[in-house]
């Protein structure tokens, strides 16, 4: 009988020794460590965890933690404070904000663009588009390529007799966010009947799942047309069409003529950075564009975090944004930097 | 002394292996609990209409489950026409035809299907079915393409190409239960069927006729698991919340706007409509399940009761 118990203690004993190590070994790697964790956005996640390991070889002490679930999510875990920072495609409304009852700081990190693709085998060259006839497109109003609206703004363009199938996103996102808010911007039609959100009702379409969801069925369906990042339409080698800006110019989407369109709002974007720059003026400007935020509460509880996220914004803000262009963003015109470099006070760290 | 310890240790058995039994009783408990508390918002704003309405509007903040309810069991029903012939087929085969050597690497092969993760069946849905269904489409003549169980756009993205990535995930699942009921026969069935000289399809006949609650229930259990099926129907049922008729038209189910919407549900009321989604599709697959598990537990307990009891009538007439 009592040989069947000594094993307890020295278990215990073994059990105490492995917890104590642990918890020593813990306690050496984390000393001076700050590890801060956010959590949101999916479209900018690529870029994100690019910044955040090249700031960690910088400042091997600052560890952050980025959790790609969704906008949606992202405000949500800000709100309970299960996370030190969120990241959004599109601005908290007021009535969140109204809610949130503590002060939250939105700063643009980068910008990104939403390019019309479109399946016509055999036409080669650049397809335009308006904003309204996009409208009208995914209204339903314009169901055949050879639409005299079409033909009219492509002279030289061949546009098949086909009917055209329109793609949209199925899943909420900030893809989607950018597009309708730019038609709503362009077409009093779209803004009554179907207005602005992350998933709205299609009045016509397929719903593909994700970007990649999006450009697979185009890719597949002859006469398709879709919207997607234009990322996604370059590496699945999709053509995307030029859309007429504010200017009456028509522009394709590149890293220059996607920071001209933030350049362009910047000298009407309010204090607190919440503002859409869909079809902001600029000659150069391509108009489906937008920010994309991360959020930060005013006065964090924890003010070494709130230091060591300063600093980091500060190095995102300005070397950081050397990275955007080749992972398929654009980076934020000067203009934007400087009023955001000064926003960053706002930020209590002490 | 011995006794002692002996009836100790079966009650510490009886409580380890009892736990996780009520643990589970739990969890499924606590599921139903909080998607019914977490879609408050939405059951107060539209009551049983939410079951009917055909709106989903986040903007307007209108919501109805009508069409995803209406795609699922739609695709899902279709799913099964095409699955339960062809599973049954395989059982009877697996069960009674099948030389014994072939057997075993069938029954791995059947099986194998069920391991393939739903991803993979949404990929190959998107190049192999959509475009052959868009192939069929565009074949049929058109006078049928009138008709509206035929109507639409060739697009190929459809409630039948997702019905039949459907149908072939089910087939592991519905055949084996099937192989497995007719196993249960008694050999005795069949040996009788051919003592009275009956050839070997009379004898499949009498087993299959024996063996029908539970080839139901298996059929049901190949529902229970399409119903809830994701990935592999939201990439190819082309996500269209408009309920129709039409094979050929693009449509949406309850587990698909689940996935697709959940992750970017801003306003609380968008968030407590797609958990009552959460809820209705809880409901049916409980009710489905319930449904087939009652009909294999008929079968085997009051079957081998009826022969007396018939006898008895037979007697008493």
């Amino acid at each position: 009988m009592r040989l069947r118990f000594t094993p307890a203690p020295a278990l215990l004993a073994v059990v105490a020794a492995a917890a104590m190590s642990v918890a020593c070994g813990g306690d050496t790697a984390s000393s001076g460590t700050v590890r801060i964790n956010g959590a949101g956005a999916t479209f900018p996640y690529p870029l994100y965890s690019k910044w955040f390991s090249e700031y960690h070889a910088q400042r091997p002490e600052i560890l952050i933690n980025y959790q790609s679930i969704g906008s949606g999510g992202g405000v949500r875990q800000l709100l309970n404070q299960t996370v030190f920072f969120g990241a959004s495609d599109y601005p908290m409304t007021d009535v969140q904000l109204a809610e949130a009852a503590v002060p939250i700081l939105h700063l643009p990190t980068v910008v990104g663009a939403v390019v019309p693709i479109y399946n016509l085998p055999g036409v080669t060259a650049d397809v335009q588009f308006t904003g309204p006839l996009l409208a009208d497109i995914y209204l339903g109003r314009i169901t055949r390529w050879n639409d005299p609206a079409l033909t009219a703004i492509n002279p030289g363009v061949a546009l098949p007799d086909e009917a055209i199938t329109v793609v949209h996103r199925s899943d909420g996102s900030g893809t989607t966010f950018v597009w309708v808010d730019y038609l709503a911007k362009v077409s009093p039609a779209w803004r009554e009947q179907v207005g602005v959100a992350t998933s709205v009702n299609w009045p016509v379409g397929l719903g593909g799942k994700g970007n990649e969801g999006v450009a697979g069925l185009v890719k597949l369906t002859t006469g398709a047309f879709g919207y997607v990042e234009p990322v996604y339409a370059t590496q699945n080698q999709i053509p995307f069409g030029a859309v007429q800006n504010a200017a009456g110019r028509f522009v394709k989407a590149s890293p220059a003529s996607v920071t001209a369109v933030a350049d362009g709002a910047a000298p009407t974007m309010p204090d607190d950075f919440r503002v859409s720059i869909t079809n902001a003026p600029g000659d150069a400007s391509y108009p489906i564009a937008s920010f994309t935020w991360l959020l930060f509460h005013e006065n964090p509880p924890d003010t070494m975090q709130a230091a060591a996220m300063v600093d980091f914004m500060r190095w995102a803000l300005t070397d950081g944004q050397a990275f955007a262009s080749d992972l398929g963003y654009s980076p934020l015109p000067a203009s934007v930097v400087d009023r955001e470099l000064a926003a960053l006070g706002r930020i209590r760290t002490q | 002394m011995t006794g002692q310890r002996l009836r100790a240790s079966d009650r510490i058995f009886g409580l380890l292996t009892g736990a996780p039994a009520l643990l589970l009783v739990l969890i499924v408990l606590a599921i139903g609990v909080v998607l019914w508390r977490e879609s408050q918002l939405s059951i107060a704003a539209f009551g049983f209409g939410f079951w009917s309405s055909s709106d989903w509007d986040p903007v307007a903040g209108a919501f109805g489950a009508f069409p995803f309810i209406w795609g699922t069991l739609y695709s899902s029903v279709l799913a099964l026409l095409i699955a339960a012939p062809v599973s049954i087929g395989i059982a009877v085969f697996l069960s009674d035809i099948c030389p014994h050597r072939l057997r075993p690497p069938l029954i791995f092969l059947t099986e194998l299907l069920a391991a393939i993760p739903s991803i993979v069946y949404g990929l190959w849905g998107i190049f192999v079915l959509v475009p052959l269904v868009r192939t069929i489409q565009e074949s049929l003549p058109e006078a049928v393409r009138a008709l509206p169980l035929f109507s639409g756009p060739p697009v190929g993205v459809s409630l039948l190409a997702a019905s039949l990535v459907l149908a072939v995930m089910v087939i592991p699942y519905t055949s084996s239960m099937a192989r497995e009921v007719l196993r249960a026969v008694p050999g005795a069935q069949r040996a009788a069927a051919y003592a009275l000289g009956s050839t070997r399809w009379e004898a499949t006949q009498v087993a299959l006729r024996y063996a029908r609650t539970g080839i139901i229930g298996a059929v049901m259990l190949g529902f229970g698991r399409a119903i809830g099926e994701t990935m592999a129907v939201t990439m190819v049922i082309g996500n269209n919340p408009q309920a129709s008729w039409s094979l050929f038209a693009p449509q949406y189910t309850m587990a698909a706007v689940l996935a697709n919407e959940f992750k970017e549900a801003v306003e609380t009321l968008h968030l407590h409509a797609l958990v009552e989604i959460g809820l209705v599709l809880f409901v049916i697959t409980l009710a489905v399940n319930g449904l087939s598990r009652l009909l294999i537990w008929r079968m085997t307990t009051t079957r081998p009761r009826r022969a007396p009891r018939r006898q008895a009538a037979r007697e008493a007439a």
